[in-house]
């Protein structure tokens, strides 16, 4: 018999010998290469935390750093392009252990072909977006591949933050009685991809969310330092988020269904597609752990910031069931909330 | 969203709730027959609230589950040829075949493809002429229209480079096949809404005579479903067995006439196996004689592919309500939502996958 919770074999192959899409879907295919590839290979107790980014004390600063990859497709949607993702999407890594982001690099991987204009309209965004957040694009790299290995331009950025001493964020810091809040509406990046890829037309054009979160995280800092643990729902949306806080720090988490919002559009879009909101990719919210009693305090200097405008709180930590999150629906129902194996698929019933 | 969340107000659905358990006073077995009610009863946690004594089934009405291991096999075939883009639903790429499924096919090199409507498959196919477009054509009585439109656009077309791998099958078929099962348990369904807003009603007025059964037509939201169940319930404690339609805003008897017009146009009944259940006869169907040239199982000679299910699935027995997931030998063990055995396991509202959650959950709860 195969206890599947207790598996460490090295080879995480059973389903798949080759590199499959859902290997990047952010679920559990991604989590097996991680855990059974990446971290027996790498093998240090940094990485062994699996936050968004690595805490590194250096002589007496203690750092933030962080990196990801960017290849989405199309490369300029409605509410921003891949140079935005690319920017936004590492400071708000760095931010969600509570640093100040200051340097990021950018490695630029071309296809031949590429139009030299696209290129200078996305680094135009990355300068801008950068400025926007206060941090500086210090170093880089390009390599071209030949036309038809890769979408026009994939993107890495590296970042570096501060971290504020005696703060201690992280994934395994969530506790019983922490109440969980999301600091606005759900979904709205992995539509807007979705509505342009496939060309689906809704009433209101979906907008992505893409959005630099560190000023948010530094005002909700400042309003009650005693904040466990911070995400942002990127891959495998807001499900994926609560599952690996739930897991980390071997907790349940308890969610109010009504209680999480979501735009009209979004609903009635994965309504139709036949997908469930809560795996859909944000790129400028976050999830945030935070003690009970410092709650309201965190939650009304969420809501005074421009990003945080719809911060509600969703739900909260359990001693029971741990490493599971479980919904009450909207008739009082309730429903385990599971991490994708891959990516979402498109229900056909 | 108008015209949902009128179908999921939690004080009406308390009121259902309430009615059932005022009216429930004996144990009842109820089929839904189709997934998509099946997902809304785990989605929503409809089971949870229901008197214990009410007992529902999930049936062999989601498509992904019942397409049959060689039907799979066949995909998977083409699907790997050089010259073929196969496309398809998205829930169909993970469902295990014997040897992967329609991922590992794409990662090994196969052009696999997932389109929102049939119709995008003849586009591609419009687009690359130098290529062979397969549309993988599964699903009920709900999806068949948009894909016998798709072949009669295609031949409208004149296009030689498309072709389905058809999955068809039908409802009512699978009802018969349910109650003439020696070991049946089913005492009333809830019949598939979307399939009978294209087909009627009609087809299931001989059923409930002849087995005495009370069949509701139902739809798909909580206040559908908890109506449905309560209109079952109201007959069976009455000892009555009647056809009601529960989901009158998009049903109506004679069905849409246009669109049965058209499927008796494209397809012919036929013989079709149902995983897990095995051969029903005339329960699906196939491309008629005059549409035959766009069959994919003829073009690509995959029709002598024949593949034994697994033995230690069980899931056959899971559809039709005789026994429960957790009463498989393989469930938890060998089979789970990441190493499926059956596709009960494979679909997050199989009867198996579902399970598998809430287990996990009472265990510690």
């Amino acid at each position: 018999m195969i206890d599947l919770d207790g598996w460490v074999c090295p080879a995480p192959l059973r389903d798949y010998p080759t590199i499959v899409m859902g290997h990047g879907g952010g679920g559990k295919l991604s989590a097996e290469l991680v855990e059974h590839i990446f971290l027996p290979a790498f093998q240090n107790g940094t990485l062994a935390q699996l936050g968004d980014s690595a805490l590194l004390e250096v002589g007496a600063a203690r750092l933030a750093f962080s990196t990801d990859s960017f290849v989405v497709r199309p490369l300029f949607f409605p509410g921003g392009t891949i140079g935005d993702l690319a920017v936004n999407g590492t400071i708000n890594d760095l931010a969600m252990s509570g640093a100040q982001p200051l340097y990021l690099s950018a490695g630029f991987i071309l296809e031949e072909g590429l139009p030299i204009t696209q290129l200078a309209a996305i680094a135009e965004r990355m300068g801008a977006a950068a400025r926007n957040a206060g941090v500086t694009l210090v170093t880089g790299d390009t390599k071209v591949v030949d036309r038809g290995h890769g979408d026009g331009v994939y993107i890495t950025t590296s970042g570096i933050g501060v971290v504020p001493a005696g703060l201690r964020i992280a994934p395994d810091q969530a506790r019983p009685g922490d109440v969980v809040l999301v600091s606005g509406e759900i979904g709205l990046h992995g539509m807007a991809i979705m509505s342009v890829r496939e060309g689906l037309e809704f009433g209101t054009p979906l907008m992505s969310d893409c959005a630099p979160l560190h000023d948010l995280v530094a005002t909700m800092l400042a309003a009650n330092p005693n904040i466990h643990a911070l995400r942002d729902p990127t891959r495998g949306g807001l499900a994926a988020t609560l599952n690996e806080i739930a897991r980390a720090s071997g907790v349940g988490v308890r969610i109010i269904e009504a209680a999480v919002p979501i735009p009209a559009e979004v609903r009635a879009a994965c309504e139709m597609l036949g997908l469930d909101p809560f795996y859909v990719a944000n790129e400028g919210k976050l999830v945030a752990f935070v003690a009970r009693e410092a709650g309201e305090a965190v939650l009304a200097a969420m809501r005074a910031h421009p990003l945080g405008r719809n911060a509600t709180i969703i739900g909260e930590v359990v001693a029971e069931h741990p490493g599971m999150v479980v919904a009450r629906t909207g008739i009082g129902g309730t429903r385990v909330v599971d991490t994708l194996v891959g990516e979402q698929l498109p229900r056909i019933c | 969203m108008k015209y949902l969340d009128e179908y999921r107000d939690p004080v009406l659905a308390q009121r259902l709730f309430a009615e059932i358990r005022r009216i429930t006073t004996r144990p009842w077995a109820i089929m839904e027959v189709c997934g998509g009610q099946t997902h809304a009863i785990i989605r929503h946690g409809i089971d949870q609230l229901l008197p214990d004594q009410i007992e529902l089934i999930h049936g062999p009405g989601c498509p992904v589950c019942v397409t049959p291991l060689e039907m799979i096999d066949k995909a998977l075939a083409i699907a790997a040829r050089p010259e073929v883009i196969f496309c398809s639903f998205g829930d169909m790429l993970r469902v295990p075949g014997s040897s992967g499924d329609l991922f590992r096919v794409k990662s090994a090199g196969g052009d696999v493809r997932v389109v929102y409507s049939p119709l995008d498959a003849v586009k591609m196919a419009q687009q690359h002429p130098e290529r062979q477009v397969v549309f993988f054509g599964i699903g009920f009585e709900t999806t068949a229209p948009a894909n016998a439109m798709t072949v009669v656009q295609a031949a409208k077309l004149g296009l030689r480079n498309f072709s389905m791998l058809v999955s068809h099958v039908l409802v009512p078929p699978a009802i018969r096949a349910i109650m003439e099962s020696p070991t049946c348990r089913v005492q009333g369904f809830l019949a598939a809404g979307h399939v009978c807003s294209v087909m009627g009603t009609h087809q299931y007025g001989p059923l409930v005579e002849q087995y005495r059964v009370p069949i509701v037509v139902t739809g798909f939201e909580p206040l559908d479903v908890l109506e449905g169940i309560r209109r079952t319930v109201a007959q069976l404690e009455a000892g009555e067995a009647n056809l009601e339609n529960a989901y009158a805003r998009a049903v109506s008897a004679p069905g849409n006439l246009p669109a049965q017009q058209i499927l008796a146009e494209v397809f012919e009944e036929t013989d079709r196996t149902w995983r897990g259940i095995g051969r029903i006869p005339m329960s699906g169907w196939r491309l008629s004689e005059r549409y035959r040239a766009f069959d994919a199982e003829e073009r690509f000679e995959v029709g002598h592919i024949q593949t034994a299910e697994s033995a230690l699935c069980r899931s056959g027995e899971v559809l039709q309500g005789l026994i429960k997931p957790n009463q498989c030998p393989a469930f938890g063990k060998q089979c789970t939502p990441r190493t499926p055995l059956g596709a009960t396991m494979v679909s997050s509202e199989g009867a198996c996958a579902a399970y598998y959650q809430y287990g996990r959950f009472e265990a510690h709860a």
